[in-house]
């Protein structure tokens, strides 16, 4: 029952709407079957669940079952770089998440993100500029003329990347981020080694690049990185490797799913649309609420219980795999009034779309910037934009859902 | 009959018309008058508060304003929603009449009520020698005044700045001294900072961060006299171990008493451990009785806990503040079986050199200790009080995202030592320790009721506060 539900929600064919299998799925709170992983759906024990000491992100605590068909593909493993915060406990998540925010956010670095607003706006001006300069108004794809390129550079400029080298890492990022897919259908050998082999080469790279900002350090966090000296003294090359590689995937396929399934359901919300247009302001309420309404990770595939615990009245026994349904619990009705509506008024809007407690996503107030700016951006300066296709073309990967093309038209773009 | 006629309608006329008086015009007086408002309630709402100030935030006074980082007169508290209030501040409330339903205030008027808030608060505790007290130099930190004093006193940069007792404030205090580069010392009657709210364990590791900052820390001592010189400023202070500690600034951080005093004689059950209250925060008068129309909220009420033995809790907690004058402005507009019971779980953070702390439950009633996660050592854990075997209280040193899951366990109460493997379990968190709070059979200053009459027709209560 579960499996099935599971690879029906896996299946590409459910990927344009899944929300009629979550609501399947939130009937049992913590489902389960077979050798399978523990699904939790519901918000409240969605939210316990990553907050609970007692759940680990390291893959190395999970009890092999052998055949478990949908289980974590540990594509890591075997190859030169070691994990990364996102799959580490403490105290070594700890240590290496608080030296990556030395030079990212409050306290020591406060003014980051907010400093970035101006480049921010900058390349946004630039992307929808060389949609005008392309001449063709009646079929624009919203995703490879601004969705992606615009988080892709940021996250470049971030780090510190040489802009020549960005055409480079597009391939290897969507390469990783797409083997974060558990598609039961893809070869896992082929997968595992086209994987392997991007994470090889963008080590590799950023090896190279850490070597030179060793000696030539700048004021990107690349060079903060490797020359890191604070109370936790300095990460290994190692260290500085997979953090940046996180970095760099982490910031690029969720940002562009978010402002993308934001302009698609802004289009499918024009009075959203509308509002937005006379009132840039509204893009903070907005993005909260697409964070909720379509967040960009569906769910978090990596956790394991270090102890028997109980939840929703289901024991789940040490060493199992365990999902948590983020955007299942986003649709809770225990938790959200009409949660299936998109509502950019709502006010109580504690949503999981960027996860919570100590694993809480890194880059949200980046995220979050960006996809305000993107979104009020667009609405300001498209004239009548409209869908072309609806639902679009969805990418294959089932946990970070997005479009992988959004053709839009509209009448004309404002200056 | 309708559910509608099994009451008078009396309810509906108070709503509509009625006239609600909130005592106290702070963090608590303020939430329930917004929620009052929220609530329908379209009567007449007077505000009354001893400050000149509409309700301004505490938390900042001890931390961002000490530092020069905020001015105190910017912390005035975000409004909700317009409240439409008669605000009556700068004048303290001096009296209550219960029978007659009428505030006494200091200038003389009297304001009638239908339904009474009572939300006071708390004062800091006076040195207790008054003359020293006015010294000039010597200063408590409650208030918007004070901090904006103790402010300019710290900037003109003294030589010295003393800090009377390391609770919370008296630790948040120090700190903000060592991060302006004063030099300062902090005495301690106790063993340890914080050791009458998180015990000696953390205590201890507390003691160290004072030490490792320059805080001049003397623990088991007690100040013994304060000393001015001839121009009326205080110079030295003397300790109980028979040392004299030359200061510019002294800080008298002491603790709180609640503002109870101008209830006296008004029948209510109030005195220095404030009003006592059910669980729906309707006041207890000194029979035990509980009262229809006066509710309290904030520091100065006193509320039995389901979670803690119905133990009577008052909490000086931001977070208890809002949360219990929300519950009491909802039950003052509610019928009996509408209302809600007040079951906040007590939690409260502080920051102090540079390590956020924060709790949930009630560490004082756990007789021991477990870290469960991270380690004392490196001043990054959580850690689990543990009473009767029970889980009755958590507290982490820069680890707060995990409070959460404490917290749940409080409220379920789950059973110490807890039974399950954690993330970054430590050597130190192998078994259970003493939680080594202070002997907790010290005299108390509670009230004292005395009976008196022959028969029960003319038994009276006298009520006697304490010292």
């Amino acid at each position: 029952m579960t499996q099935a539900l599971l690879r029906e929600i896996i299946d590409y064919a459910n990927r344009a709407n899944p929300y009629p299998l979550y609501e399947e799925l939130r009937k049992t709170p913590v489902s389960h079957d077979g050798d399978g992983p523990y699904v939790v759906s519901t918000y409240y024990e969605i939210h316990s669940l990553l907050h609970d000491p007692r759940i680990s992100s390291d893959a190395k605590n999970l009890k092999a079952t052998g055949d478990d068909l949908l289980g974590d593909q540990s594509d890591e493993e075997g190859t030169t770089l070691p994990p990364s915060f996102l799959k580490l406990d403490p105290p070594d998540h700890d240590r290496l998440r608080r030296m990556t925010n030395r030079p990212f956010g409050p306290p020591h670095a406060p003014h980051r993100v907010h400093d970035m607003r101006d480049e921010l706006g900058g390349l946004v001006t630039g992307l929808i500029d060389g949609i005008v300069e392309t001449g063709q108004l009646d079929r624009i794809d919203l995703v490879d003329q601004f969705a992606y390129p615009f988080p892709v550079s940021v996250i470049c400029r971030l780090l510190g990347i040489p802009r020549e080298d960005e055409p480079r890492f597009h391939v290897w990022a969507e390469t990783l981020a797409a083997s974060l897919d558990p598609d039961p259908d893809a070869d896992p050998t082929q997968r595992g080694q086209g994987s392997m082999d991007a994470r090889m080469e963008l080590g590799m790279y950023l090896a190279g690049l850490i070597e030179e900002r060793r000696k030539n350090p700048g004021d990107d966090m690349l060079s903060q990185l490797a020359t890191a000296d604070g109370p936790d003294g300095a990460m290994t090359t190692m260290e500085a490797l997979s953090t940046s590689a996180l970095l760099l995937i982490a910031g690029h396929e969720t940002t562009v799913n978010l402002i993308t399934n934001g302009m698609l359901t802004l289009l499918r919300h024009p009075e959203a649309l509308e509002r937005l247009r006379n009132d840039p302001d509204l893009a903070v309420p907005i993005v909260e609420e697409l964070l909720r309404y379509e967040p960009p990770v569906q769910l978090l595939p990596q956790r394991t219980t270090l102890s028997d615990i109980e939840v929703a009245g289901v024991t789940i026994p040490k060493g199992a795999s365990v999902w948590l349904m983020l955007a299942a619990g986003n649709r809770d009705p225990k938790r959200f009034e009409n949660p299936d509506r998109f509502d950019p008024d709502r006010k109580d809007i504690q949503h999981l779309g960027l996860g919570s407690g100590i694993h809480s996503c890194f880059g949200a107030p980046l995220a979050r910037q960006e996809a305000q700016l993107a979104l009020s951006e667009l609405a300001r300066r498209l004239e009548n934009p409209r869908l072309l296709e609806d639902p679009p073309q969805y990418r294959q990967n089932s946990v970070l859902r997005g479009p992988r093309h959004l053709p839009i038209a509209c009448d004309g773009i404002r200056p | 009959m309708t559910a509608a006629g099994t009451h008078d309608g009396a309810l509906e006329r108070l709503k509509r018309e009625g006239r609600i008086v909130v005592v106290g015009a702070s963090l608590a007086g303020l939430r329930a008058a917004e929620t009052m408002r929220e609530k329908g309630f379209a009567g007449s709402l007077t505000l009354i508060g001893d400050e000149p100030y509409e309700p301004y935030d505490r938390p900042p006074l001890s931390k961002q304003v000490l530092l020069g980082n905020a001015v105190a007169d910017h912390t005035a508290l975000p409004r909700r929603r317009a409240i439409d209030a008669d605000w009556r501040l700068g004048v303290p409330a001096t009296g209550l009449d219960m029978a007659a339903r009428r505030v006494k205030l200091g200038n003389g008027d009297e304001v009638e009520y239908d339904r009474l808030l009572i939300a006071t608060g708390v004062r800091a505790r006076p040195w207790p020698n008054p003359e020293e007290g006015a010294l000039k130099g010597v200063f408590v930190l409650r208030t918007r005044d004070d901090a904006e004093g103790l402010q300019r006193a710290l900037a003109a940069g003294p030589r010295r700045v003393l800090v009377i007792g390391a609770g919370f404030t008296g630790s948040e205090i120090a700190s903000a001294c060592r991060e302006r580069g004063l030099d300062v010392t902090v005495a301690e009657r106790g063993d340890a900072p914080l050791v009458g709210a998180l015990g000696g364990v953390i205590g201890a590791v507390a003691a160290e961060m004072h030490r490792e900052n320059g805080v001049d820390l003397r623990t088991g001592v007690m100040v013994t006299s304060l000393e001015g010189d001839p121009s009326g400023r205080v110079r030295a202070a003397h300790l109980s171990d028979g040392s004299t500690i030359e200061a510019e600034v002294v800080v008298v951080s002491l603790g709180a008493q609640r503002n109870t005093e101008w209830l006296a004689g008004s029948g209510l059950g109030a005195g220095p451990r404030g009003i006592a209250c059910d669980a729906g925060c309707r006041a207890f008068d000194i029979r035990g009785i509980v009262t229809d129309d006066i509710y309290v909220a904030g520091d100065v009420a006193r509320s039995p806990h389901a979670l803690f033995g119905y133990q009577f809790l008052s909490l000086e907690h931001w977070g208890n503040a809002v949360a219990q004058a929300d519950t009491a402005a909802h039950n003052m507009l509610s019928e009996s079986a509408d209302r809600r019971p007040h079951l906040w779980v007590p939690a409260f953070w502080s920051s102090q050199f540079g390590v956020n702390i924060k709790s949930v439950g009630v560490p004082p009633m756990g007789t021991e200790i477990l870290i469960t996660q991270g380690s004392l050592a490196e001043r990054r854990f959580a850690a689990a009080y543990g009473y009767q075997g029970r889980l009755i209280a958590a507290v982490t040193f820069d680890n707060c995202r995990w409070l959460p899951f404490y917290e749940q366990q409080i409220e379920a109460t789950a059973p110490f030592p807890p039974e399950f493997s954690t993330v970054d379990r430590r050597p130190d968190g192998a078994k259970p320790l003493p939680a080594d709070f202070p002997d907790p059979s010290v005299p108390t200053h509670g009230p004292t009721i005395t009976l008196s009459g022959y028969s029960p027709a003319d038994r009276k209560m006298t009520f006697t506060p304490g010292r």
